[in-house]
């Protein structure tokens, strides 16, 4: 993969085209996360590759080009998402589009909350944008919350927030309480 | 000799620290320590938020496969830009050429203007 980015950098097209068909089903695979829609997730992939061959130039190298294009996916996915909201008000709003977390009432749900991995998947569909992106860069991506914030154009601190809120609402969600016990949010 | 004093601390006082402990970021308190210690509610949560965090990153080698004709698109995008790019660059420079030309040959006139001034004014002087 490194000399591959050597030659992307040194204006190798050939060199960049084989990195995306090295990296771009894992590229898409976080755009979808992101997105959670498989037309957005598209949209995403193709404008984040056409910033990144524009921007190969400012590519350091100390990093990864994964990571690189994680970074690169997670602002196009959150410009993306912006610009859709404009057309769509309700898509941010933490109320909206919660999808039904009662897996007895479809018989997909069902098959996927027979484990915790698929509990997980539903409970993260189930975050508003705004939290999933966090957490999943965070959690499962591994990015720093300063990348996060730089990539969200939040600060930091607003990401950190986040984060513990969409913690709290997967935790919430995968090991729910009793009745009578209460929880902070 | 002062009272000691005893911090109080409720469970959800600890919710944001707990969920670090569990991802190895954070550090507890001495007297968050302590707490966590006696209480079976926040020692299950830091269990919970270690099983969310195990789970989430399981998620990381996991590949949504994308339908067929997303690479073709991806490809057929950078292929346009690049001849964009090209053709841009191909117009700018022609376009650098031509004011450089221009740049010349204003300066050009210049020059033959001064020279033929100045041969006027010797003339006229030496007459």
């Amino acid at each position: 993969m490194t000399d591959l980015v050597t030659a992307a950098r040194d204006g190798d097209r050939e060199a960049f085209d084989e990195l995306v068909r090295v990296t771009h089903a894992d590229t898409y695979t976080l755009a979808y996360r992101l997105t959670g829609d498989e037309e957005d997730a598209r949209d995403v992939v193709q404008e984040a590759y056409l910033r990144a061959y524009r921007g190969l130039d400012r590519f350091r190298g100390d990093a990864q080009f994964s990571t690189w294009m994680y970074r690169i996916t997670a602002n196009c996915a959150a410009t993306h998402l912006g610009r859709r909201s404009k057309h769509r008000h309700d898509e941010l709003d933490e109320a909206a589009g919660v999808p039904d977390l009662h897996p007895e009432h479809d018989p997909q749900l069902r098959a996927d909350a027979d484990d915790l991995r698929g509990r997980l998947r539903v409970a993260l569909d189930a975050l508003p944008p705004r939290l999933r992106a966090v957490v999943i860069l965070r959690d499962v991506y591994d990015l720093p919350h300063e990348a996060i914030a730089a990539e969200l154009g939040i600060s930091e601190s607003a990401a950190k927030v986040r984060l513990h809120r969409a913690r709290n609402k997967l935790r919430d969600q995968l090991f729910p309480r009793r009745d009578g016990e209460s929880r902070a949010v | 000799m002062r009272p000691r004093e005893v911090v109080t601390l409720q469970c959800e006082d600890l919710s944001m620290s707990l969920a670090s402990t569990a991802e190895g970021e954070g550090h507890l308190s001495r007297a968050e320590r302590r707490h966590v210690e006696r209480c079976l509610r926040c020692q299950a949560e830091v269990v919970q938020y270690r099983k969310v965090l195990r789970a989430m990153r399981t998620l990381r080698t996991e590949v949504i496969e994308p339908a067929p004709g997303l690479l073709a698109d991806i490809l057929a995008g950078l292929e346009e830009a690049g001849e964009r790019h090209a053709v841009r660059s191909a117009l700018s420079g022609r376009r650098i050429a031509y004011l450089g030309g221009l740049a010349a040959a204003t300066a050009a006139g210049a020059a033959g203007a001064i020279v033929f001034a100045t041969r006027t004014r010797r003339t006229r002087l030496a007459g």
